[in-house]
């Protein structure tokens, strides 16, 4: 594990610092996409590094965070239901739905488990023929591939007792949304790199290109992200808006083909609704008809559980980047990590969750 | 965390953005932790915020006394002129051997570090055993076998027991209680409220092995890995640290949740602020990579073996080279200092030169997703 030395090395991040500071005209705004890059960046303190430089804004892409109420509902009421066996990662057991957790109903008695892949789950359906195992299959393009395999292992093994409950969204559509918002204030973006591992850097050219704005592919680590925020002010200061790869350790042009197909061959786009912010068109995935079998809504009949958000949160605005967490007059009162308010206080990954987490001390509350 | 019954409502600006609704569902603007009709989850058991919820609400409340509620990891009893010092702790770790030790050794140990951390010299412990049905003798005497080479080694004797046997099904093979008696040094009192401005954070050792010798064993997480649990007795080490100096004011083994739930409770008691060098924590290279897979802090992984002493600045370097004399200390290192500055938080300055807080978890710490 020694490889990720050099990309936490303060050394050269406080170089690449410097010169972003020194390259810096005015305080450009830009967006990380990923859930995981904001964590990074609150966790090391990159945004003190750069002082007034740069303003970073911290975009929707934590999956656990945008997953919508209603789905979070829908999984609560299948793991309530007597011949279920609910699997999910661990972190959504405690996002809250409107009225209760997957903690909670685990404590009530409801089969609730923790996998660390889908293969688990297909073999725990295959170990357990009695029981029905529903793996709550959410996230953004890097978790499709592995729940679009699930789904072929499951056919293969002619299994009848293994669904998927589907909430899988796309980075791209959000990006556009946001550009295309009158109130935009964003001017270049850092792209998710593991979401550019699977499906490659096409789609950020269109938007580059359409939008006029820099898009830079950026890793996770401290320097891969002040590496990314440097290119991205240099594009700015020079006038240029184009895709470039500071992630190319990872990321290639076309991205992985195997996987793509792999996603292709189970899902389709649809529209999705994303916690906290709302419906964004062909914004996810869905399983196609012919896999309707493997489609815990079709097969359980989960299609009238419906939820509304509460509205106290301001999940939207800084979702979006128009806020910052700290704007909200509930962070860290009303809204903490145990009893949050709204999607980005729960997972780690959120934003309100890192500000939380790692920059209380600078916050007057 | 601070219930608040503050239900201001703050409305949301419109955006071109769709909004998914409007009306909160009742009770959601205004938790209060631990509901009437809740139940238990397994995060009150992490030792992170929903466990001193847990204590506070339920068991303090109901059970609270002076010696109680001073929520030390021992009590401290005075019974003609002599100090006793008593803690109780149940083991039910899973897997029942891992390596570096089993629950066992680990039951004897345990106890002994929560009266070694106040200053006491273990002399008695009892043990109590809650079997399943159907557990095999082989086990349950490689255990027994365990506990007692471990007793021995501390000089600790184990005068009384109980056995109860619970249905199969009812009992994840076999759980331990042991209670534990011990006589405090004259002349010393250690305690969590007494960290003050000034004063040096220091660990005895690595950090983090305990908790991933066990993840490293858990169904449906196994990998390989050569980090051992650190699991033993500190009596001795502590022993060694309080000959050498008297400006010690509180020790606590980071056992669930790490050194940093251990940090927040003591910077909360003593109403205090904590600084750590990130670069100064002792964390070994294979428990930093484990943690790197699973996405877990070191910083709030389990120990067994380890103890966290709080010392004046002025005794600080005496009491490291007291530490590093012993083998279970020898990779000692002064960590941080106490400060007047952010009470009741603990900062880290980390090792690109920026601050961050080093929070106590909400629940378990769970892996990340992606």
């Amino acid at each position: 594990m020694k490889y990720m030395d050099e990309y936490r090395d303060a050394k050269i991040a406080r170089g690449l610092a410097a010169e972003i500071r020194r390259r810096s005209t005015r305080p450009w705004v830009l967006m990380e996409i990923c859930g995981g890059q904001t964590h990074t960046l609150m966790r090391y303190g990159i945004d003190e590094l750069l002082g007034n430089s740069v303003e970073l804004v911290h975009g929707p892409g934590c999956p656990v965070c945008v997953t919508p109420l209603e789905m979070i509902d829908r999984a609560n009421a299948l793991a309530r239901r007597p011949e279920v066996t609910l699997v999910s990662y661990g972190d959504m057991l405690r996002v809250p739905g409107s009225e209760t957790d997957l903690f909670h109903i685990k404590a009530e008695g409801g089969d609730v488990r923790i996998v660390y892949s889908p293969t688990d789950a297909v073999e725990l359906a295959r170990k357990e023929p009695h029981r029905q195992v529903v793996l709550f299959a959410i996230g953004f393009e890097t978790t499709a591939p592995a729940h679009a395999m699930a789904v072929l292992q499951a056919e293969r093994l002619e299994l009848t007792n293994f669904s998927l409950l589907v909430s899988h969204v796309l980075v791209p559509p959000a990006i556009r949304m946001l550009l295309q918002s009158p109130r935009n204030r964003v001017q270049g973006f850092i792209a998710p790199g593991h979401v550019c591992t699977v499906v490659g850097v096409g789609e950020y050219e269109e938007l580059s290109r359409e939008f006029h704005v820099p898009i830079v592919v950026g890793g996770f680590e401290p320097v891969d992200l002040l590496d990314a925020i440097r290119l991205l002010v240099c594009q700015l200061e020079e006038g240029r808006a184009e895709v470039e790869n500071s992630y190319a350790r990872s990321v290639q042009y076309a991205g992985n083909r195997a996987a793509q197909a792999a996603v292709e061959q189970v899902f389709e786009v649809a529209d999705r609704k994303w916690r906290g912010v709302g419906e964004i068109g062909a914004s996810g995935l869905r399983l196609k008809e012919k896999y309707a079998a493997f489609d815990a809504e079709r097969v359980f009949g989960l299609a009238e559980v419906c939820a509304e958000e509460p509205s106290e949160c301001i999940a939207a605005e800084v979702l979006l980047g128009h806020k910052k967490p700290t704007d909200c007059p509930a962070f860290g009162t009303r809204c903490t990590p145990e009893t949050p308010l709204g999607a980005p206080m729960v997972s780690t990954e959120g934003a309100c969750a890192a500000y939380h987490q790692y920059k209380r001390h600078l916050v007057t509350l | 965390m601070q219930p608040t019954t503050n239900t201001s409502v703050i409305s949301l600006p419109s955006d071109s953005v769709k909004q998914e609704s409007a009306s909160a569902p009742a009770g959601f603007s205004c938790p209060l932790p631990l509901p009437a009709g809740g139940r238990v989850l397994l995060g009150h058991g992490s030792g992170g915020k929903l466990s001193s919820e847990l204590l506070q609400e339920v068991f303090l409340a109901a059970l609270g006394n002076p010696v109680l509620d001073r929520m030390e990891d021992q009590a401290v009893l005075s019974l003609n002129g002599m100090r006793l010092a008593m803690t109780t702790d149940s083991f039910v770790v899973k897997p029942l051997f891992f390596r570096g030790g089993d629950i066992g050794s680990l039951a004897v140990h345990g106890t002994i570090n929560d009266l070694a951390m106040g200053a006491a010299r273990p002399l008695w412990m009892s043990v109590a055993f809650i079997l399943e049905e159907g557990l095999q003798f082989d086990v349950l005497r490689r255990v027994v076998a365990s506990m007692q080479a471990a007793a021995d080694k501390a000089g600790v004797q184990i005068v009384t027991g109980d056995t109860k046997v619970v249905e199969k099904g009812s009992a994840d093979g076999l759980y331990i209680n042991t209670t534990g008696i011990g006589l405090v040094r004259d002349g010393i009192s250690l305690s969590a409220s007494q960290a003050q401005p000034g004063d040096a954070i220091i660990v005895s050792g690595m950090l983090g092995d305990h908790g991933i010798a066990i993840l490293a064993e858990r169904e449906g997480l196994k990998f390989e890995t050569e980090v051992q649990s650190d699991s033993a007795a500190l009596h001795e080490l502590v022993g060694a640290l309080l000959e050498a100096t008297s400006e010690v004011r509180c020790l606590r083994d980071p056992t669930r949740g790490g050194l940093s739930s251990t940090l927040n409770e003591i910077a909360g008691s003593s109403q205090v602020g904590m600084e750590l060098e990130e670069t100064a924590i002792p964390v070994r290279e294979e428990v930093r990579g484990a943690c790197e897979m699973l996405g877990l802090d070191p910083l709030y992984v389990a120990n067994e073996g380890k103890l966290v002493a709080i010392v004046a600045a002025d005794a600080a370097e005496q009491a490291l080279a007291a530490l590093r004399s012993h083998p279970l200390g020898a990779e000692a290192q002064i960590i941080g200092r106490v400060t007047e500055a952010h009470p009741r938080m603990v900062v880290m300055r980390t090792a690109f030169g920026t601050t961050r807080i080093v929070d106590m978890l909400a629940g378990d710490q769970l892996p990340r997703i992606c």
